[in-house]
């Protein structure tokens, strides 16, 4: 994009096991953002390595880093990012689409997961009929539908209010409970402490890595 | 190509050209417009072309008239202003001398160029009308449509001067009763008896000839009148490949060797080059074709740019969509693939609504236009046209599709998704 160059990431060091819950913590501009993007295939780091699942991530094609991002990632965005003239369960079944799924099949994986996610009765709403607690669930649906071996959430609460927060982590933590491997950007303390581990970013390095014990967000949910 | 064939492809593809119909259509007009433009134009030049045909069907499209005039210069101890008159030996000299004719019809006529007409008479009923004495070749250079039951002169009526005659509808008309069968029946022709062996459709078409004209056999002519050997003019066509201007200065050349004339002298025959003139309407109505072919390409090419200018702003439009595509998991070649289909579609689609949308116009004209003298007829554009336009507009659509594809992939899924 821009010509200027800066120097985000100033040294890295860190490997997150099968089942956690991670949230990446930091303030804006700590680089949070573009470590994610590095994890999710979206951005290259200048120098580094990546392993995931043992496979070294390196010098990707766009059509490799796709096919990666299509079997290894699910991705939850702050703004949701759902095609927005799609129904829910079209949704959900689009990364099926690029894995090649039959449609039949697609389409009954698209509802199972809306399902999990409570949203079976709203699978032919468009995201513009659904609020944005729903539309966050929606897009994990859509992330969890590929059945990623790490989900990457961002700012997964940033544009929702706290309850619908608690609603969508207790969702987050649920997924987790079934052994999947998250790792969460946030900037919100409350929200970093309903995961396992948090990694605290400053200015490009991490200041503190530690785990916590995990506050359950369903305890705020009625 | 395994995408072109996907139904996924396709239900992708179908899905966001209907949740964005507006766009769509907007698409779409440019080539709609293009592609009805050119089948309008080349099917009404084409109509042009058929009608133009249809004028000249009944008479050979390389013919040409010749008749004598008077001389303008002295000559072999001739003075200026002698009267040419066209003999019947000069049919054998011509035939002899100018290798390209195929026929020469002499014809006589009394009743037009300011010779009074037949008088013709039925009974109590009577008329004027033009008389030509024909030789049955006539009817090579220029058909008579002949009514049922009837016939044209022939060669025994040359033979042996047989008093019989070929009638107009017009004719027939006012010296007969409705529900009479002229055929076999008898008319009068200055006093003298002939019998009715056939009625002529008339086909206007300019010239001099009408619905009332009697042809005679020449022989039976030259003895009712008195005319010898004289013949009014010549009608002669010339073999189809012949060039029908050289034919004409050949004939000519004879012409005044036969008749004394000085080779120099421009008034002493007239002529009337039918295929000259054939040839310059066709020329034109080529000339129509070729610029309707002009107009209807740079129209459809003008229509494509349109769809890859909207699908370039779609794709702007799209960014972030695509950028999401893209996070989960389509590659390049997927996204790309697809605004290519996309364009083809559209295109393919716009084309081929605009092809039967001009069809209809076509065929709303040709209702319109049947029956006058207006020379249109069958307004139709050819099929190797319609596929080739076809063709045209799917390759215009790849390539004009690759410029938004191109642009959707530049952009990558990072920025994308940054994208607000």
């Amino acid at each position: 994009m821009g010509s200027n160059s800066l120097h985000v990431l100033k040294g890295i060091n860190f490997s997150c096991e099968s089942g956690e819950l991670v949230a990446i913590m930091g303030s804006s501009g700590s680089g949070k953002s573009t470590l994610l993007n590095i994890l999710g295939m979206l951005d290259e780091a200048d120098s580094g390595e990546y392993t995931l699942d043992s496979v070294p991530i390196k010098n990707l094609t766009e059509t490799k880093a796709a096919q990666y991002r299509n079997k290894f990632l699910g991705f939850v965005f702050q703004s949701f990012n759902l095609i927005n003239y799609k129904s829910a369960m079209e949704n959900v079944a689009l990364p099926l689409y690029y894995q090649r799924v039959p449609r039949k099949e697609r389409q009954e994986k698209a509802i199972e997961y809306l399902d999990r996610v409570g949203l079976k009765e709203w699978a032919t709403h468009l995201p513009s009929e659904l609020s944005g607690g729903q539309k966050q669930r929606v897009a994990i649906a859509r992330a969890m539908a590929a059945e990623p071996k790490v989900l990457l959430a961002d700012e997964p609460t940033g544009a929702l209010d706290s309850k619908t927060s608690y609603e969508v982590m207790d969702l987050i933590q649920k997924i987790n409970d079934e052994g999947n491997t998250i790792l969460v950007v946030t900037h919100e303390p409350d929200i970093a402490e309903m995961c396992k581990r948090v990694i605290h970013l400053k200015d490009g390095v991490i200041v503190e890595d530690k785990k916590v014990e995990q506050v359950r967000a369903a305890q705020y949910v009625q | 190509m395994r995408q072109l064939f996907d139904r996924n492809t396709w239900q992708e593809i179908f899905q966001s050209i209907s949740k964005n119909k507006l766009r769509t259509f907007l698409t779409m007009i440019g080539v709609f417009v293009g592609i009805y433009i050119y089948i309008g134009l080349s099917g009404a030049s084409q109509g042009l072309d058929n009608g133009f045909e249809r004028q000249f069907e009944t008479i050979a499209k390389n013919s040409l008239f010749a008749w004598g005039q008077s001389t303008s210069m002295p000559y072999a101890g001739f003075k200026t202003g002698r009267q040419i008159q066209l003999k019947l030996s000069d049919v054998e000299v011509l035939y002899n001398r100018v290798p390209e004719i195929e026929t020469i019809a002499p014809r006589n006529v009394k009743g037009i160029f300011g010779s009074s007409p037949g008088i013709i008479t039925r009974g109590l009923k009577s008329g004027s009308y033009a008389v030509y004495g024909d030789f049955p070749d006539f009817a090579e250079i220029a058909t008579k449509k002949i009514y049922e039951g009837g016939r044209f002169i022939n060669k025994a009526d040359i033979e042996q001067a047989r008093k019989v005659c070929v009638i107009g509808e017009r004719t027939q008309r006012e010296l007969f009763d409705e529900e009479e069968d002229p055929i076999g029946g008898y008319i009068k022709i200055d006093n003298i008896n002939f019998q009715v062996v056939g009625v002529h459709k008339f086909t206007p078409g300019g010239g001099f000839e009408s619905d009332s004209d009697i042809f005679i056999p020449f022989a039976t002519f030259r003895k009712l009148y008195n005319t010898g050997n004289n013949v009014s003019w010549f009608t002669i066509a010339a073999y189809d490949d012949a060039d029908v201007i050289k034919v004409e200065e050949d004939i000519k050349a004879v012409l005044k060797n036969i008749h004394s004339v000085d080779p120099k002298d421009e008034r002493a025959f007239g002529s009337f080059n039918l295929g000259e003139i054939f040839n310059k309407i066709m020329g034109f109505s080529q000339g129509m074709t070729f610029l309707s072919l002009i107009v209807g390409i740079a129209t459809i090419l003008a229509g494509v740019i349109g769809i890859g200018n909207i699908l370039l702003i779609s794709v702007k439009e799209r960014t972030k969509e695509l950028g999401v595509r893209r996070a989960l998991g389509a590659t390049p070649a997927e996204v790309r693939n697809q605004i290519i289909i996309e364009s083809l579609f559209l295109t393919m689609l716009a084309g081929i609504i605009g092809i039967i949308a001009g069809a209809m116009t076509l065929k709303v004209i040709d209702t319109f236009t049947r029956g006058g003298d207006f020379p249109y007829t069958n307004p139709t554009v050819p099929i190797p046209y319609v596929i080739g336009s076809l063709l045209l507009m799917v390759i215009l659509g790849v390539l004009i599709g690759l410029i938004p594809a191109q642009r959707a992939v530049s952009i990558k899924p990072i920025d994308a998704l940054r994208e607000e």
